[in-house]
């Protein structure tokens, strides 16, 4: 039993750590940048993912001696769609300011290659609770990253943290102003860029061969 | 006209789908590596796009909307919820005709834009426009000019990055960021360049 939790414990440290999706696979960047204005969205993206992951690789993986190999993308895009459609559903029912912020993002969960890339990689040659707990160490790797960006954006971008403002008045005051370049697009695209050129300067972590 | 020149602008530049709003990311980093393949797959977004969006807001406004199934009897019915699983079931449907029809007549285009069809069925892009389209109430019309114009943004936005990640092979860009680091730089600078455009109306 021991020796069981240790291996899903390791399973899910994976995905958030050492084989990130995001850092080091570079999948799923879509929708990593455009819901990180705010931490707020970035954080219930990330959830929402992580349960559309979790429960698709599951899934997948309880069916996979059922699926024939030849339409195995349509049948995953079958079971990912109805999850996320559940997903959105449930979003729109109780998260329902949330969900309008990040209106059609949720729907492209289907088509995020994290989702996908877990299913083909993963789901399809190991057991079901072992693809369960894959799919949550990627979708926590991957609201790692995403929290993390929004972090920074919000922060510089509008001076707030979870929509608390965090910039002193005597600051403002003072001349302080908010940058912004951060809320608007290029600002992701500048943030994910220094992110990769630090994760890849750490010292001790394999760098990817381009 | 007009109003539909005015959209076709701002689907190309200020609203550009990969630089804005971040869609098609995944084959943009991956196939921008040289102009040629960049070019093919651009022109094969473009056409898949200008394709599936009118075909999307037919089954959208005829099946799918609240109310749309009025004409059957049904005034009653949403079946709005059956949105996302419907249409890329028409995206992945209508890719693999597309593919079938060019493979048939057009041997030529099919060498070309062949090996990316398949691609395209999971580009964000494609499922994106269609999901643009119904959440911003486009007219029939407007869906056909507003997929052709995302299609030509993302088009451009790839090539001119496979330009650029041509010139940068002799650049001495620092270790760290070498690869997709620089990449996401260049995005975020090309982004800026489009945004310049925002304001403009016709």
């Amino acid at each position: 039993m021991t020796q069981e939790r240790t291996n899903y414990i390791d399973i899910v440290i994976k995905g958030i750590w050492r084989e990130n999706p995001v850092a080091y696979q570079v999948l799923g960047i879509c929708s990593s940048l455009a819901v990180t204005v705010r931490m707020s969205t970035a954080i219930v993206m990330g959830i929402a993912l992580t349960v559309v992951t979790a429960f698709s690789s599951m899934l997948i993986s309880s069916l996979r001696k059922m699926i024939p190999s030849n339409i195995r993308i349509i049948a995953e895009l079958a079971i990912v769609a109805s999850l996320v459609i559940a997903t959105d559903q449930i979003l729109k029912a109780f998260l329902y300011d949330i969900s309008k912020q990040l209106s059609i993002f949720v729907g492209l969960i289907i088509t995020n290659c994290i989702v996908m890339g877990r299913a083909e990689a993963f789901a399809l040659a190991n057991k079901p609770l072992d693809s369960f707990f894959d799919g949550i160490g990627n979708g926590l790797g991957y609201t790692l990253v995403l929290v993390i960006v929004a972090l920074i954006r919000e922060f510089l971008g509008s001076g707030k943290f979870l929509g608390f403002n965090i910039i002193p008045q005597f600051a403002l005051d003072a001349g302080y102003q908010n940058m912004g370049l951060m809320v608007l697009a290029p600002g992701a695209f500048f943030v994910i860029g220094l992110l990769v050129w630090l994760k890849n300067s750490l010292p001790g972590i394999s760098k990817e061969e381009r | 006209m007009g109003d539909l020149i005015s959209l076709f602008i701002n689907s190309v530049f200020i609203g550009n789908i990969l630089l804005a709003y971040f869609l098609g990311m995944c084959s943009f980093i991956a196939v921008s590596k040289n102009i040629e393949t960049a070019t093919g797959l651009g022109f094969a977004v473009i056409f898949v796009l200008a394709v599936t969006s009118p075909v999307n807001w037919v089954i959208y406004h005829g099946l799918l909307a609240p109310g749309a199934l009025a004409w059957a009897g049904f005034p009653d019915f949403d079946l709005s919820f059956l949105t996302f699983i419907t249409f890329i079931a028409v995206i992945a449907a209508i890719v693999q005709a597309i593919e079938m029809v060019i493979d048939k007549y057009l041997p030529l285009l099919y060498t070309t834009l062949g090996v990316f069809l398949p691609l395209i069925a999971v580009n964000c892009a494609i499922l994106g426009t269609a999901l643009f389209m119904v959440e911003r109430n486009y007219t029939f019309m407007e869906s056909i000019v507003y997929g052709t114009g995302s299609g030509t943004g993302w088009m451009l936005a790839i090539v001119s990055m496979a330009a650029i990640r041509n010139k940068i092979k002799y650049s001495d860009v620092p270790k760290g960021l070498q690869g997709f680091g620089i990449t996401m730089i260049i995005a975020g600078l090309m982004a800026m360049t489009f945004m310049m455009f925002s304001g403009i109306t016709l």
